[in-house]
């Protein structure tokens, strides 16, 4: 492969004093038509677009990104990847991500730097606990790794956290999952969008759809800020804005948009090791390895596209960071911002055939969507290129709603992140 | 051997007050005045910091917010604060700081190898590297880690507290320098209420390091005089040592007030700091500006300054930065530096300036006191280490500043002084929504239109003149009250200043060194992430184009200082490179915050086991705590979980609790359900809506069970609702559920029936209950009240009655979760104890035993009754618990429709049931999942799990309810519950139901 | 931070308040005449605009009255807010 990334295509460049890298992906002109139009130049989008390449050999595939790409969600949020989830359906669509995250790297040639150093989920109550343990127990006889920890367990790994008995919600208990972790979020984005490149894929950015080209109940394309571009089908990933372009196709989505908001502090030396989250006191944390703790806010109520969120989310947020790590109150907050987020009610997502032939979603993600980057792009890849979708996303149609087959996990993750 | 750099007087320090403090473990002096920089600088301590990837020395470079160097951690224990900048700690007798890299020292570092390597260490080489094998990214990772991060946090919990403050404002004026003064006396005047907040010690702002007079007064003086004007007026509010971190959506407004850092010894009832909260009907930015550094190999080393903090340093702190200082400038304004130097009598070696032919006022003084121009030309590099500078090599270069046309040779310096132009402070505009606008004349970005209620003003608009500066602020502060709707005259009078013509500046973006590009020292951009030109050159080329991506892949900005010194020459330089002018490229986006603000004050006061949440706690809760109960958390509640005797483990009391209320007499807490007064003509109608069954038929004095659902057709909530009277009802709800279903009732009632005459009052906090339970409950209520007949016809199971109850009036029901004769006693809540007490009493040859809430799940099992929230989950619908018979065929209701769904309707769907345990003994875990089958491989195919699960002491068997898959048509069948510990549970499939199925205890 | 205008109650902080998201969604008269696909669009399915937006508040903190607001989802700047059973304002100004 040339331009391959290695420590000697490193050291070989130092010579010539890195001038001669080629760029991550080409910058081309829009072609008058492709196969397949991926709207929306994020993790899952660029995803898509490297698996209809690379698995189902469609190559003629254009990202269509109306700014830069991984600049959405890709690029706000916390970082978390793990795949206990509790139904059957969500658990197989995050672990199939999951087993490909834990090859990302290598397969894409781009370190994305997956860290599997454990994600912790705290339990509260009893409820919680129960809950806990069913996940758990749902999660291992689903083929996923996942124990439940007792507080002695949870000081041994994390001997920061408020683990006392008189605390306001003392932690009962834990469930935890060891393959779970973080990674770089930017370079998922940068990663794929390398990998798709060279398969041909071309990625245009500053590229905005400004309307969806219908004949006879078929897509036939997309009318953009640069000029028409035609295709046989059409996969929309645009997260926040999925209600946006499903307007301009005709549609309405059972989806609402919402600010969900992040902060780092500064980079502190290392000191908490694993992902830590917590529902009933509401908070969730890693350190980065730059050092930031990096934390997770809650979604505001009201519909929000504007990227930013309410002070006061932050302020409840840090309380219970505080609450949970006393040694954190000295700590700064250094920078937040906020994500627009695509919530189902189920908080599951869509991923799958609209009324419009050759016209496919990929959505309502909510909070949780990071983590399912790679999986998501291989099932909806599949998706678009076989025109049905593969067993893993097969539940997760526009249908259920209207037959009631939802797959709530609001109450086995409260914020599904 | 340090000398002292702190110059025979002049400076706002107080040299009678010395102060020692301690940096790397060396004691050091200083003055009451300092900062730690300047007292650092004073003791000739050049080295602080070593940086994040090549461990290059590095010195102080600025003298507040913005320098990226001087991070240090200060103070130990539960003091310590990580990450504080040098620039911006007031010293104090006794402060202990350290530097927070360099290793095994600050002087010697070995992780400076890395510098060696830097060249295999471009940006972005972590995403090219690390990759195989697959196994070892987390031992490279590790080392990763061990390299990042800046300071320590404590690891003993803080025990400074902190506080929140609301307030409302008319005009907020950010930034107390002479354009706030000026604007905050104008709406001062005006009448408005003013807060003027200053991330400083005291307000001044560039004033306090001016030497210029200013109506005739010296700068201080000035200062003075407007500060004790604005203290006289009693709606103005001036807050030192207070940054404005975040403007929001709708002037809202975060001002982070620091309160006791920078006392020796701060009294322990004073709060550490403050957030004000503030919701300003005007703002004024009057954030001045910060000088942007030069771009030139090796500008990194420390002695390499700002021009401005040289002036800072010396005209406050006393503190002469070095003894032969060069300057490098593309401006006028390090001109007036260089003045102020040679007033104080100090040597300027020269001036390198890059413009060939530089014209203005303060030049030509400059020039008339002796030092030496070196006109168009530039500094290409400079020598030292890390006790500072030696020299600087400096070149003659051409007119469009890209080339080099001679070299010139050395200066011998130890420092040098920088100016690259002002970048005003538009970051609080952008945060309110504001696009800057880039500048050609200042090279820098602008504020834009106003978006919300705010106007800039001063350097922080750009407005770089005194003069200028202090119309503009008056103005400013007068229009900001008058759009605020006051009427009050806010003329203030413009005092005079020497004003002086300035030439132009002249943008260089990187200072070109003669060789080909990339070669050479390096040259940083971003001085605290060490993102060089060569860095922005390479992330171009592949392919990171955007700011944002350049952002990202440099990590140009990311730093603590968010690049207030690097951001726009980074951005200048990608536009170069690009062939596109800066302006259009645009920024990165401001967030906030401007300054980093410690957690525990964004968490204030709401921490703790106090005050993090509510805790809520029954009127009898004290006598539970007397009587050695253990607490469950329920919502916000603090219910008794189980009473144990001295001795007793949890399954042995609750094993008593249980059979004492089976065989006599138990006493159960139920005040926490929720409890809702209905009333109006329309109560029945509404009940019929919100409810799954009918309504309309309920007798006065009755009571009846009943399920909510969501509209979604899933159980929400359930629980008895009793008519009171004629148009009277009282609901109760799950404890956990109160507040919602109240929300929920009231926006359907708002919302969607406004005409249903119907009005709801939350009760929950009113009304104590107790529940008596067992075949001896009728017994004792006999005792304790005489008028009512509780004989079983007079009142019948599910009846309400009024009367008295040891002596309280009290509402007594006769309704059961027990499965036992029982009754429900509601008694204003402030008579509880005395109730609860008397029943005891009255209880004792009974052998009354107070039960909590395990005892109360077993009891309640046994019967098969459901805990919503426990037994169902969000997806189970009234039919999966086989509850059909509650859902009303003649109505509608709320959620009915959702029930008629294919999905809803579906034959498999997961349905309640008992299980016993093959071995009786055995008690599944609630959360069990459950198979057909032990599983040979994964995933296996689950059909259900168990939700409720206890050893039944009655029974003297484990009992469990479950969801299972079509599991009403099974009973009798086996399910297995494997579990993640490896053990696999028989169990056989019954019906929901354990004792006294045909419920003729409770209606006994 | 939102300063939200609650018509019992004047402005009031976003803090007092919750949000009930789309507004003007009527309960239908009679559900079980409603196919299952109407169902489900008056039940999950939502405008989710990006620019104005109908939608409910409720001054929980407060007075406990649900009202309407029309607020930009992008700018989130309030157009109005009206009580529930007013008629929608035709025109409005800020």
């Amino acid at each position: 492969m040339k331009n391959k990334y290695s420590i000697f295509s490193l050291a070989r460049n130092a010579v010539t004093y890195h001038e001669n890298w080629r760029e991550a992906w080409r910058s081309p002109e829009p072609r008058k038509g492709y196969d397949v139009i991926v709207i929306g130049g994020g993790g899952h989008g660029l995803a898509t677009a490297y698996y209809l390449a690379s698995e189902h050999g469609i190559r003629n595939v254009a990202v269509l990104e109306k700014n830069w790409i991984g600049g959405g969600n890709t690029g706000r949020n916390t970082t978390i990847v793990r795949s206990n989830y509790l139904w059957d359906e969500s658990a197989h669509l995050y672990e199939k991500s999951l087993r490909l995250w834990e090859g990302l790297s290598q397969k894409l040639n781009y370190n994305v730097m997956f860290s599997q150093r454990g994600v912790m989920n705290l339990g509260h109550t009893l409820q919680d606990m129960r809950d806990i343990e069913r996940r758990s127990n749902a999660n291992y006889l689903n083929g996923i790794d996942s124990e439940v920890l007792r507080p002695e367990q949870i000081r041994q790994i994390v001997p920061i956290m408020n683990t006392s008995p008189h605390a306001r919600y003392p932690v009962l208990g834990a469930s935890f999952q060891r393959r779970g972790g973080v990674a770089r979020h930017d370079a998922v984005a940068w990663g794929f969008a390398r990998a798709a490149d060279r398969e041909g894929v071309d990625i245009l950015q500053n590229c905005e759809v400004t309307g969806i080209l219908r004949h006879n109940g078929a897509v036939t394309g997309v009318e953009t800020n640069r000029g028409r571009i035609q295709a046989k089908k059409v996969g929309v990933v645009v997260a926040g804005h999925s209600s946006v372009i499903a307007s301009m196709a005709g549609l309405r989505l059972p989806i609402e948009s919402h600010p969900l908001q992040a902060l780092v502090s500064e980079p502190l030396k290392p000191i908490l090791h694993t992902v830590v989250m917590s529902n009933a006191v509401h908070g969730y944390i890693s350190q980065s390895d730059k050092g930031e703790l990096v934390i997770g806010a809650g979604v505001d109520s009201y519909t929000g596209y504007g990227q930013r969120g309410s002070f006061s989310v932050v302020e409840g947020n840090i309380g219970a960071i505080v609450e949970l790590f006393p040694v954190f109150s000295r700590v700064r907050m250094l920078r937040q911002w906020g994500g627009i987020v695509d919530v189902c009610p189920d908080a599951c997502p869509i991923i799958g055939k609209t009324p419009i032939r050759g016209l496919y979603f990929n959505c309502g993600w909510g909070t949780g969507g990071f983590k399912a980057t790679p999986g998501s792009g291989w099932v909806f890849a599949h998706t678009i290129a076989r025109g049905e979708p593969h067993s893993l996303n097969a539940a997760f149609t526009l249908e259920r709603f209207s037959t009631g087959a939802l797959i709530d996990e609001h109450g086995a993750a409260g914020v599904a992140h | 051997m340090s000398r002292s750099l702190r110059v025979a007087n002049g400076g706002s320090i107080r040299r009678t007050r010395l102060l020692s403090f301690s940096f790397n473990g060396t004691l050091y002096s200083g003055f009451e005045g300092d900062t730690l920089a300047s007292a650092l600088l004073a003791n000739n301590v050049r080295t602080v910091h070593r940086s994040f990837k090549y461990h290059r020395p590095r010195g102080v470079v600025g003298s507040g917010a913005e320098e990226p160097n001087s991070i240090v951690q200060v103070g130990s224990g539960s003091k310590a604060t990580p990450n504080l900048r040098a620039t911006q700690i007031e010293l104090y007798d006794g402060l202990t700081a350290r530097s927070v890299s360099g290793w095994p020292s600050l002087r010697v570092d070995l992780y400076a190898l890395n510098g060696l390597l830097g060249r295999l260490l471009p940006a972005g080489f972590y995403y090219k590297t690390f990759m195989r094998p697959r196994f070892l990214w987390s031992w490279y990772e590790h080392f990763i880690r061990k390299a990042a991060g800046l300071g320590q946090a404590p690891r003993e919990a803080d025990l400074d507290h902190y506080d929140k403050l609301n307030i409302h404002c008319d005009v907020l004026i950010v930034g107390g320098g002479p354009t706030g003064l000026m604007a905050a006396r104008a709406a001062g005047r005006a009448g408005a209420r003013v807060i003027m907040a200053d991330e400083q010690a005291e307000m001044g702002g560039s004033l306090l390091s001016s030497t210029a007079s200013i109506g005739g007064k010296k700068p201080g003086d000035w200062v003075e005089t407007v500060v004790s004007e604005l203290t006289r007026m009693p709606e103005v509010i001036l807050l030192p040592r207070s940054t404005v971190t975040g403007y929001y959506d709708h002037n809202f407004l975060v001002i982070n007030e620091r309160r006791t850092d920078h006392l020796e010894r701060p009294d322990p009832r004073l709060r550490r700091e403050r957030i004000w909260r503030v919701r300003a009907s005007q703002v004024v930015l009057a954030t001045g500006a910060i000088e942007r550094p030069l771009v030139f190999s090796n500008n990194d080393k420390p002695g390499v300054m700002l021009a401005s903090a040289v002036s800072t340093y010396l005209v406050r702190y006393g503190v002469l930065p070095g003894r032969k200082i060069v300057f490098f400038t593309n401006n006028d304004s390090a001109y007036q530096t260089v003045l102020q130097l040679v007033d104080a009598g100090m040597e300027v070696v020269a001036v390198v300036d890059v413009r060939s032919d530089p014209q203005g006022d303060l030049i030509q003084q400059v020039r008339s006191a002796g030092v030496p121009i070196f006109e168009g030309h530039v500094v290409v590099d400079v020598r030292g280490g890390t006790s500072g500078l030696r020299m600087v090599l400096i070149a003659r270069v051409n007119k469009t500043l890209d080339e080099i046309l001679s070299h010139k040779g050395e200066l011998r310096c130890d420092v040098l002084a920088v100016s690259g132009g002002w970048n005003p402070v538009v970051h609080l505009h952008a945060q309110s929504g504001g696009k800057p606008v880039f500048n050609e004349e200042c090279a820098s970005f602008l504020p834009g239109p106003s978006v919300q209620n705010e106007r800039s003003a001063g350097a922080g608009n750009g407005t770089f003149g005194l003069a200028d500066c202090l119309r503009e602020g008056a103005e400013a502060g007068r229009r900001a009250a008058q759009d605020a709707g006051l009427t009050g005259d806010g003329s203030v009078d413009i005092p005079k200043v020497e004003s002086h013509v300035e030439g132009s500046l002249h943008p260089i973006w990187v200072v070109p060194n003669g060789l080909a590009e990339g070669r050479g020292g390096k040259k940083f951009v971003d001085l605290q992430n060490d993102t060089t030109v060569a860095d922005i050159r390479l992330a171009a080329r592949e392919g990171y184009r955007s700011v944002e991506h350049l952002k990202r892949y440099t990590a140009l900005g990311f730093g603590t200082d968010q690049g207030k010194l690097g951001n726009i020459n980074g951005m200048a330089i990608l536009a170069d490179v690009l062939g596109q002018a800066p302006g259009k490229i645009g920024t990165t986006t401001f967030r906030p915050n401007y300054t980093p603000v410690t957690f525990g004050a964004i968490a204030g006061r709401e921490i703790g086991s106090t005050f993090f949440d509510p805790t809520r706690k029954t009127a009898v809760h004290q006598w539970h705590v007397e009587n050695g109960a253990e607490f469950e958390d329920v919502g916000q509640w603090k219910r008794p979980w189980y009473y144990p005797l001295p001795g007793e483990t949890m399954n042995e009391a609750v094993r008593r609790e249980c059979l004492a209320t089976r065989e006599s007499l138990g006493i159960l807490d139920a005040s926490t359900l929720g409890k809702i007064e209905i009333r109006g003509p329309d109560s029945a109608e509404f009940l019929n809506r919100i409810y799954t069954n009918s309504w309309l038929t309920l007798e006065i004095g009755r009571c009846r069970y009943g399920l909510m659902l969501g509209e979604d057709g899933m159980v929400m909530d359930d629980g008895v609702t009793s008519r009171i009277g004629e148009d009277h009802y009282l609901m109760t709800t799950t404890t956990g559920g109160a507040a919602h279903v109240l929300a929920w009732m009231e926006r359907w009632l708002q919302t969607e029936w406004p005409h249903l005459r119907v009005y709801l009052t939350s009760v929950t906090d009113h009304w104590f209950v107790t529940s008596v339970a067992g075949p001896n409950s009728r017994e004792i209520l006999t005792k304790l009240c005489t008028d009512i007949d509780f004989s079983a016809d007079a009142f019948p199971f599910m009846s309400v009655r009024a009367g008295t109850v040891a002596g309280i009036p009290a509402r007594v029901y006769r309704i059961s979760f027990s499965g036992e004769l029982a009754y429900e006693i509601n008694v204003s809540a402030n008579y509880g104890r005395s109730l609860w007490q008397a029943i005891m009493t009255a209880g004792q040859s009974l052998n009354i035993t107070p039960y909590g809430t395990e005892a109360m799940h077993v009891l309640r099992a046994e019967k098969g009754y459901i805990i919503v929230g426990q037994d169902t989950d969000g997806s189970v619908t009234p039919g999966d618990l086989g509850m059909d018979w509650i859902v009303s065929n003649g109505k509608d209701c709320i959620g009915k429709r959702s029930l008629s769904r294919q999905d809803t309707r579906r034959e498999n769907r997961k349905q309640l049931v008992g299980l016993t345990t093959v071995d009786p003994t055995l008690v599944l875990p609630e959360g069990a999942q459950l198979l057909n089958e032990p599983a040979k491989e994964f995933p296996a195919p689950m059909v259900g799990h168990v939700t409720s699960s206890y050893f039944s002491p009655s029974l003297r068997h484990s009992i469990a309810l479950a969801l299972v898959k079509g599991g009403r048509s099974r009973e009798g069948s086996m399910v297995y519950a494997q579990l993640i510990d490896g053990r696999v549970i028989p169990a056989t499939i019954g019906q929901p139901k354990f004792f006294d199925p045909e419920n003729q205890r409770q209606k006994v | 931070m939102l300063e939200i205008n609650c018509p019992w109650c004047g402005p009031r902080d976003q803090i007092e308040f919750s949000c009930g998201g789309e507004a003007h969604i009527v309960r239908p008269l009679e559900p079980e005449n409603l196919s299952d696909d109407d169902w489900a669009d008056y039940l999950f399915y939502r405008k989710n605009p990006e620019g104005r937006h109908h939608e409910q508040w409720c001054h929980t903190a407060g007075c406990r009255k649900w009202f309407n607001a029309i607020r930009n989802t992008v700018t989130y700047q309030f157009e109005t807010v009206y009580r529930i059973g007013e008629d929608l304002p035709e025109k409005t100004s800020r």
